[in-house]
C-alpha cells in the first residue's frame, strides 16, 4: 500500500505554499474581486515561470512531463489560496482537451504556447440556463465554421484559444477556435465570483478545427469533465481547508459571554463537521488522483466521488465560516466572501452536485453490469 | 501511488492466507458450541500457531509483528466468517493498559492466557453518574490493610458475565478534584461481592451488564499506577478504545441499500431509478469511499513505519450515524413491510430492522457523537476544552442532580 504523495511531490507542495503565501495573499484575491483587472497578471506570469502551466505536458511539446499527482498538488494549493488566475481554464480544460483529442499538428501548434503561458486557453461549453445536454446544443459547426453563443465562459475574455462544444450534422463536435479573429465577439460578464473572470462569447462563422472525430464531441466533453473534476476537487478541498482554518482562527480570538467562542460546542461541533467533510473529500480526491494518473477504468466513478464530496465539503466549510464570523463575516471588508463565492463557482462549473451524483450511480451500474 | 503490498508485505499476506485457508474452523467443528465456545476454539487455534495478538511481544503470546502486518492479518481474517467478539475489549484495551502499567510478573501471568482466549477480560469504567463525564464516577474504594474494599455500581460492562478478569477505575479520594481522586485496578471477576445483571437493550440483545460491588476486596498489588493516578492510566485504555470501536464495518452499507433499491419499487418503477434515491445513495457512497481511502492513507503511514495522522478519528462519527440513516432509509423503501422484523419474513433476515434498532447504540458506545466531535475539535483542530464548572472543586462538593 502506497497511497500517499511522494517526498518529491510533498516538496513541491511546500514550495507552492511558500510561493503562494508570498504572491497570492488574500489582498491579491481582493484586488481582482474589487478591481477592473480580469485576473492577477503578475501572479499568472510567475506561475508560468514556475512551470506550473507545463506540468503534465510531455517534453516533446515543451512541457515538463510530470504526472497528474504533481498537478493535483498544485491544484490543491491554488485552491487553498483561491488564486485569481486563469489556471484551470488553460490547464484543466484547453491543455487537457488537446492531450485527450488533439492531432499531432494541433498539439505542436498549441501545447508549447499553453505550456509557456503565451496563450491562455478556455472551455466554451455552456449556452444558457439549465443542464447542458447534447441534444440541447444550439451552437453549430459546419464546413470549418462555428456559429453560436456561449455563456458563461470562464476566462473567455482573456483567452486566445477556446475549446468549444457544438452541434453538427454528424452530431456533437469538440472544436478548437483561435479567439483572435473577427468571427469571435466576447464581452466580460458579471458573476457571483468576480475574482475569476467570465465572458459571453459569440461566434459568427468563426474558423474552427475539429478536435477528434465529428460526432464524438459529447463523449470527449464527458472525458474532459472527468479529468477536470478531479483537479477541481483538489482546488475545492484546498479552499475548504482555508475556510475551516479562517473559522477556527476567528473563533479562537473572538470573545462572547466572557470567553472565546471556540470554547462553545455549538462552534466546535460545526468545525469538527467541516473537518470530517474535508477529510472524506480528501480521501476521495486521493482516489481520483490515482485514477487520473494511471488512466484507470475507474476514472468516471473516482472523479464523481471526488467531485460530489468536494462540492459538499467546500459548501459546508464556506457557509459555516461566515456563520462563525457572525455579522463581520457578512461584511465586504472581511475575506469570508472569497471561499463562499468560489465554492459555488466550482460547484456549478462542470455540472452541479445533482448531475455528478447521477453520474456516480450510473458509473456503479455500468461497473456492475460489466 | 499504488495499492500494492511491498514484497515483504505480499509474502506475509501469502503466509497468512495459507494458514487461514487451512485452519479456519469448519461449520461441523463449531456446530455444538455456543458463541463463547466458538470464539475460544478459534482464538486458541490462532494462539497455538502463533497467530494470536500478533503485535504483542513474543513473551506475552504475540509474535512482535508490525502494525501493517496486523492490518494485513485483520484484512485476511475478515474474508472468513470467523467467530469473534468476546476478546476485543480484553486484548484491544485491557492488554495495552496492563503492558504499560502492570509489573513484568503480572504480565507474564496474565497476558498469555488473554492472548490464547483461555481468560476473558472486561472493562468496568462507566457508571450511572459517569458516562461522557467518565471521571465523575462514584464507586468507592477504601484502603484496608493490603486490600481495597470496593462498594458501588458499574454499568454498560460488555461481557461481564463471561469474563474472568476486569479493569476498573475507582474513587479512592472524594475530597480532591474529580480527576485527582481516582485509582486504577484490575480484579478477579469471580471475587465475592460482585453481582452481575444483564441490561436488556432496545435492539432486543443484552450485550451489556450492570455490575454491583458489595465489600469486594481487591489486593493493593493489583493497582495500576499510583494512588490518585487512575485518570492517567484510564487514558491509556480509552485511547485504545477509540482505535478498536468502529462504526463502519458490518451492518447496513451502500451495497445492501443499493441492492434493496434495485429490488423494490418506488412509484411505478424500481426505486433505484428514482433520482432522489440515487442522490442519497451517492452521498453514502462517497462517505464510505472517503473513509476507505482515508484508511488507506493511514495504512500507508503504517507501512512506512510512521504513525498515522489524526484523520482516522472521523471513522466512528461518520460510520455510526450513517448506519442509522441508511437503515432508516431502507425501511422507508420497504414501505409497509419495513415494520416487519422476522428472520423468515424480512428482507435479508431483518438486517435493516436490526441495524435500525442497534444503530442508536453505535452512536453512544465508546464516546457519543458529541464527545467524538469534541475530540476532533480539541485534539485535531486545537480548539480549547469546554469551561468546566467542576474544575478545582473537591469531588464531594460538585453539584449533582440529587443535591
Amino acid at each position: 500500500m502506497n497511497f500517499e504523495f511522494s517526498d518529491e511531490q510533498n516538496m513541491l507542495r511546500e514550495q507552492a505554499q511558500t510561493f503562494l503565501n508570498a504572491e497570492c495573499p488574500p489582498q491579491a484575491v481582493r484586488a481582482v474581486l474589487d478591481g477592473d483587472a480580469p485576473y492577477d497578471e503578475g501572479l499568472w506570469q510567475k506561475v508560468v515561470e514556475m512551470g506550473w502551466t507545463a506540468t503534465v505536458i510531455p517534453e516533446a511539446y515543451d512541457g515538463l512531463g510530470l504526472s497528474y499527482l504533481e498537478l493535483s498538488v498544485i491544484a490543491e494549493e491554488l485552491g487553498r489560496s483561491m488564486a485569481p488566475i486563469p489556471f484551470s481554464s488553460s490547464v484543466y480544460f484547453a491543455t487537457e482537451a488537446l492531450l485527450l483529442a488533439g492531432s499531432e499538428t494541433q498539439k505542436h501548434e498549441w501545447l508549447p504556447k499553453l505550456a509557456r503561458g503565451e496563450v491562455i486557453g478556455c472551455l466554451a461549453d455552456a449556452e444558457s440556463g439549465g443542464q447542458l445536454t447534447a441534444a440541447g446544443l444550439t451552437s453549430r459547426y459546419a464546413d470549418g465554421r462555428l456559429t453560436g453563443r456561449k455563456i458563461p465562459v470562464a476566462d473567455g475574455d482573456v483567452a486566445g484559444l477556446a475549446v468549444v462544444v457544438a452541434g453538427s450534422d454528424q452530431g456533437p463536435v469538440m472544436v478548437l477556435v483561435d479567439l483572435n479573429q473577427s468571427g469571435c465577439q466576447r464581452q466580460a460578464i458579471k458573476t457571483l465570483d468576480p475574482s475569476r473572470s467570465h465572458a459571453e462569447v459569440i461566434f459568427e462563422g468563426a474558423e474552427a478545427t475539429l478536435l477528434g472525430e465529428a460526432g464524438d464531441g459529447w463523449n470527449l466533453l464527458q472525458q474532459l469533465y472527468n479529468r477536470a473534476a478531479v483537479l477541481f476537487a483538489w482546488e475545492q478541498v484546498g479552499g475548504a481547508e482555508t475556510a475551516l482554518s479562517m473559522a477556527k482562527d476567528y473563533a479562537l480570538n473572538r470573545f462572547a459571554f466572557g470567553r472565546p467562542i471556540a470554547t462553545y460546542q455549538a462552534i466546535k461541533h460545526k468545525l469538527a463537521q467541516a473537518y470530517v467533510k474535508n477529510t472524506l473529500a480528501r480521501g476521495n480526491c486521493y482516489y481520483g488522483a490515482w485514477a487520473l494518473d494511471t488512466s484507470a477504468d475507474e476514472l468516471p466513478l473516482a472523479a464523481a466521488s471526488a467531485r460530489v464530496s468536494a462540492i459538499q465539503a467546500y459548501y459546508y466549510a464556506s457557509k459555516e465560516n461566515i456563520q462563525t464570523h457572525g455579522g463581520m463575516g457578512f461584511t465586504w471588508e472581511f475575506d469570508c466572501q472569497f471561499p463562499y463565492r468560489r465554492s459555488k463557482l466550482l460547484a456549478v462549473n462542470i455540472g452541479s452536485e445533482a448531475i455528478w451524483q447521477e453520474k456516480l450511480i450510473a458509473a456503479i451500474e455500468a461497473e456492475r453490469a460489466a | 501511488m499504488d495499492f500494492n503490498d511491498t514484497p515483504q508485505e505480499a509474502a506475509f499476506r501469502q503466509e497468512v492466507q495459507s494458514w487461514l485457508a487451512a485452519n479456519v474452523p469448519s461449520e461441523a467443528e463449531l456446530a455444538d458450541l455456543d458463541y463463547i465456545g466458538r470464539a475460544k476454539l478459534w482464538q486458541k487455534r490462532k494462539y497455538d500457531a502463533g497467530w494470536a495478538c500478533i503485535r504483542w511481544p513474543k513473551e506475552h503470546g504475540g509474535r512482535n509483528a508490525s502494525a501493517i502486518e496486523q492490518v494485513i492479518f485483520n484484512q485476511e481474517e475478515s474474508k472468513f466468517d470467523t467467530p469473534d467478539g468476546i476478546f476485543a475489549i480484553g486484548q484491544g484495551m485491557c492488554a495495552p493498559t496492563m503492558m504499560t502499567w502492570a509489573t513484568e510478573e503480572q504480565n507474564k501471568r496474565f497476558m498469555p492466557p488473554l492472548a490464547s482466549g483461555e481468560e476473558v477480560w472486561c472493562q468496568l469504567f462507566s457508571e450511572p453518574a459517569g458516562g461522557s463525564d467518565l471521571a465523575a464516577l462514584r464507586t468507592k474504594a477504601v484502603k484496608d490493610g493490603d486490600d481495597w474494599i470496593v462498594n458501588g455500581q458499574k454499568i454498560w460492562t460488555s461481557g461481564a458475565h463471561y469474563s474472568d478478569y476486569g479493569v476498573l477505575v475507582l474513587r479512592t479520594d472524594p475530597d480532591v478534584p474529580k480527576h485527582q481522586g481516582l485509582s486504577y485496578f484490575f480484579l478477579d471477576m469471580k471475587s465475592p461481592g460482585i453481582e452481575i445483571k444483564p441490561i436488556r437493550q432496545i435492539s432486543g440483545g443484552a450485550n451489556f451488564n450492570e455490575v454491583y460491588f458489595t465489600d469486594v476486596r481487591i489486593p493493593d498489588a493489583q493497582r495500576l499506577g499510583g494512588v490518585g493516578q487512575g485518570w492517567q492510566v484510564a487514558l491509556t485504555t480509552l485511547m485504545n478504545e477509540r482505535a478498536s470501536i468502529g462504526g463502519g464495518g458490518g451492518g447496513v452499507n451502500f451495497n445492501s441499500v443499493y441492492e434493496l433499491a434495485q429490488s423494490v419499487n418506488l412509484g411505478d418503477r424500481p426505486a433505484i431509478e428514482d433520482p432522489s434515491v440515487r442522490r442519497k445513495l451517492a452521498d453514502w457512497y462517497v462517505q464510505e469511499t472517503g473513509l476507505k481511502f482515508t484508511g488507506y492513507r493511514s495504512m500507508t503511514a503504517l507501512s512506512k513505519g510512521e504513525i498515522p495522522g489524526p484523520e482516522n478519528s472521523i471513522g466512528k462519527l461518520v460510520g455510526a450515524p450513517k448506519q442509522q440513516d441508511m437503515a432508516s432509509f431502507a425501511l422507508d423503501l420497504l414501505e409497509q413491510a419495513g415494520v416487519i422484523w422476522d428472520d423468515a419474513l424480512s428482507e435479508r433476515a431483518g438486517l435493516f430492522q436490526a441495524t435500525y434498532m442497534a444503530s442508536p447504540g453505535l452512536r453512544i458506545a465508546g464516546g457519543t457523537d458529541e464527545i467524538m466531535a469534541n475530540i476532533i475539535a480539541e485534539r485535531v483542530l486545537g480548539m480549547p476544552q469546554d469551561i468546566r464548572v467542576d474544575k478545582g472543586i473537591p469531588f464531594s462538593e460538585v453539584p449533582t442532580a440529587s443535591s
